[in-house]
């Protein structure tokens, strides 16, 4: 499975995800230029996480008019499977592709911690290696990570099955205190309709080899490479 | 006609000034008055400083670049160097504390990246005043959003440093911030303007009004209308220079430039005038072309702009469009302002006219070298003169000790930090030493920010000494060895005489420290001006040590690993009080004379340490510092999954509050499996290093008993609380 990770002017996780993918996950990976027009054959599109533009503005709200957006957005209306990593989730969300939005922190602060996900939905392409209500350590690094919809979307969302991962403490229940951002109904993560497009405010990259604390990102990787 | 109200706006003297006007042959005008001033302040200049860092052991093997440059450069083989460099920015971070502690990051980051190296990683030592203050509280939430805001945005992880409190700091905040490197060692640039006729490129933000005369600021004492000053401060772009750095690194990767230098301190006037004097060329630039973001500037406003974001370039005229074209790339532009030319001369040219026209060699080599009056040294308190009195309840000081900020959890600071992106970081914030691996190698690095700036003031000698030998010891718990060292001298003003002797005693300090353990001073920074309508801070240096470690499997945590686990000491008990962070917080007390330190025995214990660490024995190592033993067994036992507590056991012959408390140096406390106990005691014994079993792991409790009694048993958790909630509880109100 040859995947590509978008780099936008601020990105700075790029680095990392293609290492992870390429050295640790044994896959075929390149980088993409945003300003291009070529998704270079890749089986799956990442958008990192980092400051695109500076999250100036809004986090995301400028890199979605990158020329490279258009043929990505093409890409997951054809089914084409795109992972959105923190920036990457912000930048899905004023694409549209993912509904809702994100607001600042509840405590107002960046926030660099590991946290405890509950996989709420083992059917995802995203997910299907991992036992639903497991649960995985896996570290956040944002300061928009608050997870907004409006009532009706957000029942939709719930309904249909698309949250991903919430929130949790180590027993694995969603409490308000494991809610480290402020996110409603404590969503860490999301899938479109389709399930072909996933964000996730946590790091899977940084969760990826046991030196670094945790691997539990891994799973993710590996329910996407097992798809195709 | 320059007067002396011009002379005194500048910070410059009557004699400095009869010297610019003999070296340049003529009266100075005022753009020329502004360049002097800015490069002969003490921050550019170093000029009461430089006689006694000369001093300092710069010398070793793997240094590839001592001091001088933008950072220091170290070899550590397979084809790579680091580039590490510490430097303060106290000054603006007290006038705004947010952009004030962020172009601090910026401005470090930009020293290592001119270098041709990949910034890794950022520290921050930082020195705030009591956290009862509401200003205080409002000056560390500001540096610390500042930091995070800038560090985190450019994607370069802050995995560590230290925070102190202190009186003394309340009107005079500390911000020291480091930055480590890594760079191929074929591909190190220089700030050279070879080549006559070779282009000078300008890239980078444009330049405006803000932070003019920065360095000269940093470079007085503050009285009561610090207020004014704001506008001096500079604003930092973080994504600005994110780009900047991927297209310095491009152009520099691809071979196509011959020299770089950041726009710091006096930007464009301290890279136009030092490009040149390192080549003994000269620089001549037009100012019309100076990219510009507000009209109307004179030359003197764009030479003394301190505005962010923006470096020099020289490169080859046939070199010059690819230079552009990596620019563009990355959205930036990179316009040509002037051009290497032949002779000691920078020239500049505004609207036709020549604005400056001076030999190179006066403005960067030939301001005047102080030796200012040195006080005689104070004489030493002698030991313990003031008798301390026991206290009845230790596990009341016990407590009091958990929750004091500067030994509290810092981790309300760091958690704002990424300190996780660039996936290198191997331990995070919190534990001795920051550790991150080299990728493609099973190698790693390891750095540690420390200083005590009461042990300085009590004996600047011996609290400088100290602060190398703690770094090194930090380093010894992880299992590094050190390789190199970087010091941010944070002092008071150098024309009191009582300041010249602080300074002069720290700097003996640093060099028997470096020279005990073998390692090299390869650049550093001196704040001097640390002074608040009037008063000085207490000196404080800081000491950045970096260290490699070979195999990153074999790193050595804090955290307690296993029930009935031995717990050793290496290092011997003596009963130290004076400077202590006991005495402060149980008594009130800032007197008596910091621990004694015996810099071969430190030695011995650290190789005691590192042996064993490389040998795979350690389950555990962290050092003994402020808090002494009890504080140190509870941060252990913090650091340990599952609440894992212990059972120490004591024996008396000194006094309970010393033994539990005392700050002793040259101790370390470890933990090994029963089995490997034997070893590790033949392996202390045969360096002569004193070494016994103290107790065992296990429980969920702190329990220290002394002779018989036992003045600490605290359950883990509750411990815990105390300690993680100390700093949080001072900003709670405002975030729940």
């Amino acid at each position: 499975m040859k995947f590509g990770v978008v780099v936008f002017p601020g990105s700075n996780c790029d680095a990392d995800t293609l290492y992870a993918f390429r050295e640790v996950m044994g896959q075929p990976a390149v980088s993409l230029w945003h300003k291009d027009h070529d998704l270079a054959g890749v089986d799956c599109v990442v958008l990192p996480g980092g400051f695109s533009y500076g999250d100036y503005l809004r986090s995301g709200a400028i890199a979605r008019f990158s020329p490279l957006m258009r043929d990505v957005r093409e890409f997951a209306d054809k089914g084409g499977l795109v992972l959105g990593i923190c920036n990457g989730f912000q930048v899905l969300l004023e694409l549209g592709l993912l509904p809702g939005a994100m607001l600042r922190n509840k405590h107002l602060k960046f926030l660099c911690r590991p946290v405890t996900l509950r996989v709420e939905n083992d059917r995802t392409r995203f997910t299907r290696r991992a036992r639903k209500e497991r649960l995985l350590s896996i570290p956040i690094a944002h300061f928009d990570g608050n997870y907004y919809a409006p009532p009706e979307t957000l029942r939709e969302i719930e309904d249909r099955g698309q949250v991903a991962f919430r929130y949790v403490d180590a027993d694995g229940r969603a409490t308000p205190e494991a809610n480290v951002n402020g996110s409603l109904n404590n969503i860490a993560g999301l899938v479109n309709a389709r399930g072909n497009v996933l964000g996730m405010m946590p790091h899977p990259e940084r969760a990826a080899e046991r030196l670094l604390g945790s691997e539990d990102g891994r799973v993710i990787f590996e329910s996407m490479i097992s798809t195709l | 006609m320059i007067d002396q109200r011009i002379l005194d706006t500048h910070n410059l003297t009557r004699g400095e000034f009869d010297l610019i006007v003999s070296l340049i042959g003529r009266e100075p005008n005022l753009t020329e008055i502004g360049v002097f001033s800015a490069m002969w302040s003490e921050h550019c200049s170093y000029k009461s400083s430089k006689i006694y860092l000369k001093g300092l052991p710069t010398r070793g093997r793997a240094v590839v670049q001592g001091p001088g440059e933008n950072a220091g450069i170290i070899d550590i083989g397979g084809g790579k160097v680091i580039v590490f460099k510490i430097e303060s920015h106290n000054h603006p971070s007290f006038i705004e504390p947010f952009q004030g502690a962020a172009t601090g990051v910026g401005g470090i980051l930009r020293d290592i990246f001119t270098m041709g190296a990949r910034p890794i990683a950022l520290l921050d030592s930082l020195r705030f005043g009591p956290l009862e203050s509401p200003r205080n509280r409002s000056i560390m939430e500001g540096v610390v959003s500042g930091i995070s805001s800038y560090g985190n945005s450019i994607g370069v992880p802050t995995v560590g440093g230290e925070v102190y409190f202190g009186e003394n700091y309340a009107l005079n905040p500390l911000v020291n911030v480091f930055c480590l490197g890594l760079a191929d060692k074929d591909k190190i640039f220089y700030a050279k303007a070879e080549g006559i006729g070779n282009a000078v490129l300008y890239v980078g933000s444009k330049t405006g009004r803000d932070g003019i005369h920065g360095a000269t600021m940093a470079s007085a004492e503050f009285g009561k209308e610090t207020e004014h000053k704001r506008p001096n401060v500079q604003v930092g772009d973080p994504f600005k220079e994110k780009l900047l750095v991927e297209a310095c690194l491009e152009v520099m990767d691809r071979g196509v430039i011959v020299g770089i230098q950041d726009m710091g301190a006096a930007g464009l006037t301290c890279s136009t005038a030092e490009m040149p004097a390192k080549s003994g060329t000269g620089l001549e630039i037009d100012l019309d072309l100076v990219p510009q973001r507000e009209e109307g500037m004179t030359p003197y406003e764009i030479l003394l702009s301190e505005s962010q974001e923006r470096m020099l370039i020289v490169a080859r005229p046939d070199k010059v469009a690819e230079v552009r074209e990596i620019f563009s790339k990355w959205d930036l532009d990179a316009v040509e302002i002037g051009r290497v030319i032949e002779g000691d001369r920078m020239k500049v040219r505004f609207h036709g006219q020549v604005v400056v026209d001076v030999p190179v060699s006066a403005v960067v080599d030939l301001c005047p070298m102080y030796r200012r009056p040195v006080a005689e040294p104070a004489p030493l308190e002698p030991r313990n003169v003031r008798p301390v009195p026991s206290p009845g309840d230790l596990a009341a000081v016990f407590r009091k000790l958990l929750g004091s900020p500067t030994i509290a959890s810092k981790e309300w600071v760091f958690r704002q930090y990424d300190h996780m992106v660039q996936t290198n970081t191997v331990l995070l914030p919190g534990a001795d030493a920051a550790v991150l691996r080299i990728k493609g190698t099973t190698r790693a690095l390891a750095v540690s920010l420390d200083g005590n700036s009461l042990y300085a003031q009590l004996d600047p000698k011996t609290g400088a000494a100290i602060a190398v030998a703690e770094a090194c010891r930090n380093l010894a718990c992880v299992g590094a060895r050190p390789v190199g060292v970087t010091n941010c001298l944070n002092f008071g003003s150098p024309e009191k005489p009582g300041v010249m002797a602080q300074f002069k005693a720290a700097i003996d300090g640093i060099t028997e420290a470096c020279l005990a353990f073998e390692i090299p001073v390869t650049g550093g920074n001196v704040s001097f001006y640390n002074d608040t309508e009037g008063a000085s801070i207490y000196p404080t240096p800081v000491l950045g040590v970096v260290g490699l470690i070979e195999d990153v499997g074999r790193v050595v945590t804090p955290g307690f690993k296993g029930e009935g686990d031995a717990v050793v000491l290496l290092g011997r008990m003596t009963p130290e009080l004076g400077g202590s962070e006991y005495l402060k917080v149980a008594h009130g007390r800032e007197d008596g004379l910091p621990p004694a330190i015996n810099l071969a025995g430190e030695r011995a214990v650290q190789e005691t340490c590192l042996e064993a660490a490389e040998a795979g024995m350690l389950a555990s190592a962290h050092d003994l510092s402020e808090g002494g033993l009890a504080v140190a067994a509870a941060e252990c036992a913090f650091a340990a999954p599952g609440r894992l507590g212990c059972r120490l056991e004591l024996e008396g012959g000194i006094r309970a509050d010393a033994l539990l408390f005392g700050e002793a140096q040259s101790r370390i406390l470890v933990t090994v499996e029963p089995a490997l106990l034997p070893a590790l005691l033949d392996l202390a014994a045969k360096r002569g290093v004193a070494a016994s079993r103290i107790g065992t792991i296990g429980g969920h409790r702190i329990r220290i008993a002394v002779a018989g009694a036992v003045p600490v048993d605290l359950p883990v958790e509750e411990a815990r609380t105390i300690w993680s909630g100390a700093i949080p509880a001072y900003f709670e109100a405002k975030e729940s």
